[in-house]
């Protein structure tokens, strides 16, 4: 009996696969798709979606208050415009974009190469990529830090070796784009390597065949087919960047603060919930637009399918 | 024409060297930094010496904190491959409606940087009265993870044929039969590499933990404590120690990989 009604079960989540029955949301509800997604996206919901509700409620209520049922105001995005607070924010950008442009110009020769030159050892070759972010990125910075500090490895070796005195490499703007790059690098070479898998060869080939040159074939053919998993790449590097908060920190020493600071600094030792979520709202704002943009244009079963 | 030459080929081997080389100095530094035996980093180094690993295995709150962190990524990730096994079928396998906004609002932890995401889910938790605790870290770390683990096994589900669970109905299994027989099997690598991805992710997290774990303390942040209140060359011991464990669960995945690839040439 109950071995009959599995199969009565199976056939009727079979059928709606194949056709989604218009028979209101029961029905929905009840496609083996919708079971298969609810754990997941009750997740989201109490651990992504809610959380960033209740930080985009907190940005309208009167500074240093703790509860949402306050009568909304603009006072903390007032505090953070008059009082210069969005420096930080202006300064996430710029690293940002900066790190971006640098990694992507660094990443696509390496792409290219590792797909297109060292195919037959490419596996290995995005397995040694990936590694590193299995090591926490504080301690890679903790590394850094030991090797640029003024007689670390760096300074250490050109004094001792070579005798030429240097001055602490740390605690600078560019220390700080430096870590950006280096804590970044991999999702930005990741999908591009994704992206340069995905341009068929003979259509490289087709565009040699009738006659254009190499840099004709890298502007029309290569990095046009490529743009998926170069778009992809830019805005993680991109996103993940501006919300950085243990390169300035670890490598950038005071130099320049950027807006997770802020917002760890309103959030903890300031005790002012309102302020720190109106500043988290114009990261939420950044991220937002940009993913969603980027969303709206690629096709995900096509980027992780390859079909 | 569109052959690659010799000498460009050297090139290109140099450039990916010298990535890979840009990639792990930071690692060697420290590793290297480990088996200084003075309290300062110097370099070069003036004399090796161990002592301060009979430091770190002397030290009982750096034990807690080693058991912290393994707790944490033992449960995340035990946790989200349960999750992102079925996750997985529903964003790469059925058909339904509502599946590519699902798929959209999978990515969207992904592309946020981790520690807003972190600072939200610490205001979340004192607005819903949940403690900031270890097991709150759990939930926080599940929430970036479980969709990196969603990703790793959908890319297995989309290389699955449909027709071999359809077989497996017409010869009369039930719905769950199909599963356990069919579909989780044939699903195996994608899980493994999804469970040991998810639990390396979490053993090295740092952002999501610092503004969850509340009073317990994970090693990264034991790692950021200390370069705070000044350097000892413990954080470098510690760290090569943790990056070793790290090397040993990737090396037990090859291995499986490996044997499963043996396996799967014997049958055929």
């Amino acid at each position: 009996m109950a071995q009959a009604t599995g199969i009565v079960t199976i056939t009727a989540a079979t059928t709606a696969r194949a056709a989604p029955e218009p028979s209101g949301w029961r029905a929905w509800l009840r496609q083996a798709g919708v079971l298969t997604a609810l754990p997941m996206a009750l997740l989201m919901l109490a651990g992504f979606v809610a959380p960033l509700l209740l930080v985009v409620a907190f940005a309208f209520m009167p500074p240093q208050s703790f509860s949402i049922l306050q009568p909304p105001t603009l006072a903390n995005f007032q505090e953070i415009f008059a009082n210069s607070f969005y420096r930080s924010f202006l300064a996430s950008l710029y690293l940002a974009a900066a790190t971006t442009l640098i990694c992507m110009v660094v990443c696509y020769p390496v792409a290219y190469a590792m797909v297109r030159v060292f195919g037959r050892v490419a596996g290995v070759l995005a397995l040694l990529i990936t590694a590193p972010l299995f090591v926490a990125d504080n301690l890679r910075l903790v590394g850094w830090m030991l090797f640029l500090v003024k007689g670390g490895v760096l300074s250490g070796a050109l004094q001792a070796w070579f005798g030429i005195a240097t001055d602490s490499m740390l605690y600078t703007v560019s220390a700080t784009l430096f870590g950006l790059v280096y804590t970044y690098l991999p999702f930005m070479l990741f999908p591009m390597i994704m992206g340069i898998a995905m341009v068929p060869l003979e259509m490289r080939e087709a565009a040699f065949d009738l006659g254009a040159t190499r840099w004709q074939v890298l502007k029309e053919v290569d990095i046009p087919l490529a743009m998926p998993g170069i778009l992809i790449g830019a805005l993680m590097t991109f996103i993940l960047a501006a919300g950085a908060l243990s390169e300035p920190r670890i490598l950038g020493g005071s130099s320049v603060v950027m807006i997770a600071q802020d917002i760890q600094n309103e959030f903890t030792f300031a005790q002012n919930w309102p302020k720190g979520s109106a500043l988290s709202v114009l990261m939420i704002l950044v991220a937002g637009v940009l993913a969603v943009t980027l969303l709206r244009r690629i096709d995900l079963d096509g980027i992780f399918g390859r079909r | 024409m569109n052959e690659i030459g010799r000498p460009a080929r050297w090139l290109y081997g140099m450039l990916i060297a010298l990535v890979l080389l840009f990639v792990y100095l930071p690692m060697m530094t420290l590793v290297m930094a480990s088996f200084s035996r003075s309290k300062f980093f110097k370099f070069p180094i003036p004399q090796f010496a161990t002592n301060w690993y009979a430091d770190v295995f002397a030290s009982l709150s750096i034990r807690s904190f080693f058991w912290t962190s393994l707790v944490i990524a033992l449960l995340v990730a035990t946790i989200a491959t349960v999750l992102a096994f079925f996750g997985a079928l529903a964003f790469a396998r059925y058909r339904w409606a509502g599946r590519k906004l699902y798929q959209k609002v999978l990515l969207l932890p992904i592309l946020f940087p981790q520690a807003v995401l972190g600072l939200a889910l610490l205001l979340w938790f004192s607005a819903i009265g949940v403690t900031p605790s270890w097991q709150a870290a759990v939930f926080a770390h599940l929430v970036w993870i479980a969709p990196i683990t969603t990703l790793v096994i959908a890319i297995q589900v989309y290389s699955f044929d449909p027709a071999m669970e359809e077989a497996a109905v017409d010869l009369g299994a039930t719905r769950w039969q199909t599963l356990k027989e069919v579909t989780l099997p044939i699903l195996t690598p994608g899980i493994v590499s999804g469970f040991l991805s998810a639990f390396l992710l979490s053993w090295a997290n740092f952002p999501l933990s610092m503004f969850s774990t509340g009073a317990d303390q994970t090693i990264p942040e034991w790692i950021s404590a200390k370069i705070q209140s000044g350097y000892t060359p413990q954080v470098p011991a510690v760290g090569t120690l943790t990056m070793l464990a790290a090397v040993i669960v990737m090396a037990l995945g090859g291995f499986a990989a490996w044997l499963h690839a043996r396996r799967r040439a014997g049958l055929a």
